[in-house]
């Protein structure tokens, strides 16, 4: 069947790509007109740069999808007390603001932490212990899904035909890792590139990221040139990595019944070293940080003014731009094609750095009103969090669609009537999950609010930044806990909805 | 009637030819092996699929081009005939008009719809409520408020337990009489085919040959349809 674009999918798109010319334009335009700027301009600083940006996102990678392998299959083929539990605290990462963890990972390394002088916090070995903590988690449970995509039937003949754990792994789990690895890494991969807050927190001179380089070259030196030539090796690295890894980014592994096959292999003590080694080392990574934001922030909850002040504008600037990604995602996810896939990941390949300063270059001239810093955070916000959005609706989508798409086409569902009578009944669970999902982003995204920061406006985030800034750690220890938990309430409520919303 | 003239459909891998023309009021059965393009030739006439080359006939207008909702064509499918959120009165009025907006008179015709199908008891249930042979009840009670001349049937039993199977036949066959429909059904049961279709349409070896008459069908020497029957 012909899938034109509707008229809401046309809008989408023009909104889109209407806030990146907005972006990208007058800083081109700046750029031709002062002709004597050395524009495009690859000198020997720009290739150091993006050497340490492959490299910390090299290294953070391998470890987390490493690890998150190892456990993972440790997780398949194991039975042991508090599984359930350590499960959960593994989801935890995904909802925290990167800020929080980069607090959590001071906490314990850092000088004044728990075990200071262990690691090196700034620079490379930090820049990949934080990365690790929210990618690890990441790669365990893709591969977790992925493996437990295989069907129980597979695991019976196995036993039957006496294979060992190396020819189990070689036979039955390899064939199955093997198409799905390559772009769990890839994902992680470009996650860890892109990443800004955690680089611009715990890096430097020396170790700084293309992206961060991009926010500085604009912010201290405003040189455009500069900011032009890192954009283009971060673009081109980005789309690399979204080839690669497909449509991974917005579907994930199948989602299966997640009640993984009963298993018998791995009963050698071998197995069972290798499986309980790789359990510690990855609860090493991603528990001892969320253990000391709780025990640092316990004792410091304390709602100042200006705390509510923030929070008030967190949950304004979250609702907003929750609201508007998923109005965005909806059309965007309905049909998946090239076009609207390539959009949906706009945030994640134009540096966000570069748009945020193209708009702020068009709005100083409309003078600096609270309500303008607001609206540009918002739009940067609800483009950064689009994928997340798109990724819950498509599965929404695809799964509704079953045999749907035939009778609406008979009966002449069309436009509202469809819309109406069909889809919003049938996807009002995933648009209220993908509204509580773009909203835990937004809360705790650090990221518009440090590129439009000249704006004046001080959410959450940023005054938890502010306060560590500053060396007010016992208050930044209370802000934390705050986010932390506020981030961690309404991702679990999203995640409640999504198992009851199953017999669907 | 259903006339197919030179056409042509294919995909990567598969291709099928098809010259075939169906008289009005005949039942149909189609048969041939898996895979052979039974449901790809549905789904032409239903207008989920579009040919290469060559055209469409359906009830003596033109349809080459024509969007499913504008053929004069219902089709019942195996599964997932109706939206499991709605109740079975409101997903057979959807066949009535989309937009949910019915006059006096086909308020009526819902009612007697449902009626005529033995499910009037039922109308304010949710399908995953009732049983499978029900659910495909539903669908023909849509067929018969939508009152288009010709309905097509993709495997529309094929889950049910034969007793059930019997009686849904005997209803799609009364159906066919009383409103003077042309029928399609695909079926894997040339038995079935044998008690109840007018005419057979065979497909094999990526062609649709032109219907003929059971009888003539099951005497067949034809090499493909001898391999088909075993």
């Amino acid at each position: 069947m012909n899938k034109t674009y509707s008229l809401a999918n046309k809008i989408a798109l023009a909104g889109v790509a209407g806030a990146i010319l907005l972006g990208v334009g007058p800083l081109f335009w700046f750029l031709i007109e002062r002709t004597e700027a050395n524009y495009f301009l690859f000198d020997r600083s720009l290739f150091a740069i993006l050497l340490f940006t492959l490299k910390q996102a090299f290294l953070s990678s391998v470890i987390s999808v490493g690890l998150g392998l190892a456990a993972a299959r440790a997780m398949t083929r194991r039975k042991f007390w508090g599984k359930a539990f350590l499960l959960n605290l593994f989801a935890v990462p995904q909802s925290l603001p990167a800020i929080v963890a980069v607090l959590g990972f001071l906490s314990v390394f850092g000088n004044a932490g728990l075990l200071p002088g262990l690691i090196n916090t700034y620079g490379l070995a930090g820049i990949i212990m934080v990365h690790v903590f929210f990618n690890l988690p990441l790669a365990m449970r893709l591969c977790l899904e992925t493996l437990n995509g295989i069907a129980p039937e597979t695991f019976r003949l196995s036993q039957q035909l006496a294979f060992s754990d190396l020819q189990l792994f070689r036979h039955v789990e390899w064939p199955v890792l093997a198409s799905s690895l390559p772009r769990i890494f890839a994902l992680i991969f470009l996650l860890c590139a892109a990443s800004f807050i955690v680089v611009l927190t715990l890096g430097g001179p020396s170790a700084t990221t293309l992206e961060v380089a991009i926010f500085q070259s604009l912010r201290m030196d405003f040189d455009v040139g500069r900011a032009f030539s890192l954009s283009v090796l971060q673009i081109a690295l980005s789309l690399a990595l979204i080839a690669v890894a497909g449509r991974a980014l917005v579907h994930g592994a199948p989602r299966t019944s997640g009640i993984a096959a009963p298993r018998t292999d791995g009963r050698s003590w071998v197995a069972r070293v290798f499986d309980c080694g790789a359990l510690v080392v990855a609860a090493l990574f991603v528990l001892p940080p969320m253990f000391a934001i709780l025990v640092y922030g316990l004792p410091q909850i304390e709602l100042s003014f200006e705390l509510l002040k923030a929070l008030g504008f967190s949950t304004l600037i979250g609702g907003m731009s929750a609201v508007l990604t998923v109005v965005l995602a909806w059309s965007l996810a309905k049909y998946l094609t090239p076009l609207n896939y390539v959009m949906t990941l706009s945030g994640f390949i134009v540096p966000p750095a570069l748009l945020a300063t193209g708009w702020f270059l068009l709005a100083r001239n409309l003078s600096g009103s609270l309500w303008l810093a607001i609206v540009l955070v918002v739009a940067l916000n609800s483009l950064m969090a689009l994928p997340f959005a798109v990724a819950i609706l498509s599965e929404g989508f695809k799964k509704m669609r079953l045999g749907h798409e035939e009778l609406c086409a008979q009966l002449g569902l069309y436009g509202w009537n469809r819309f109406w009578r069909i889809d919003f009944p049938l996807m009002k669970t995933s648009t209220l999950q993908a509204v509580l999902l773009a909203f835990v982003f937004s809360l705790g995204d650090l990221t518009a609010v440090t590129l439009l920061g000249n704006l004046g406006l001080v959410t959450l985030p940023a005054l938890l930044h502010q306060q560590m800034g500053h060396y007010r750690s016992q208050e930044a220890a209370g802000t934390a806990l705050i986010l932390a938990g506020l981030c961690f309430a309404v991702a679990a409520l999203a995640q409640l909805m999504r198992g009851a919303n199953d017999h669907v | 009637m259903i006339t197919f003239k030179n056409s042509l459909y294919a995909t990567e891998g598969f291709a099928l030819a098809i010259n075939l023309h169906v008289n009005a009021n005949q039942f149909c059965a189609v048969l041939g092996p898996s895979g052979a393009g039974k449901s790809t030739l549905l789904s032409l006439i239903a207008g989920f699929e579009n040919l290469q080359s060559g055209s469409i006939c359906l009830d003596g207008i033109e349809a080459t081009q024509a969007s499913p909702s504008q053929r004069p064509v219902s089709m019942v499918f195996q599964d997932y005939n109706a939206f499991g959120h709605l109740d079975l009165w409101t997903n057979v009025a959807l066949g009535i008009a989309p937009n949910l907006k019915l006059d006096a008179a086909q308020l009526e015709a819902v009612d007697k719809a449902l009626d005529s199908v033995g499910i009037a008891s039922l109308a304010r249930r949710k399908p995953f409520e009732i049983s499978g042979g029900e659910l495909q009840r539903v669908a023909l009670a849509r067929i018969l408020v939508r009152n288009k001349p010709i309905l097509v049937l993709d495997e529309p039993f094929a889950a049910l337990d034969p007793g059930l199977r019997k009686d849904m036949l005997q209803l799609v066959l009364e159906l066919q009489k009383t409103h003077r429909l042309t029928v399609l059904m695909v079926t894997h049961q040339p038995e079935e085919a044998k008690k109840i279709a007018d005419k057979i349409i065979f497909i094999g070896d990526g062609k649709v040959s032109d219907a003929i008459s059971t009888a003539a069908f099951f005497k067949s020497t034809d090499k493909a349809v001898a391999r088909y029957l075993g």
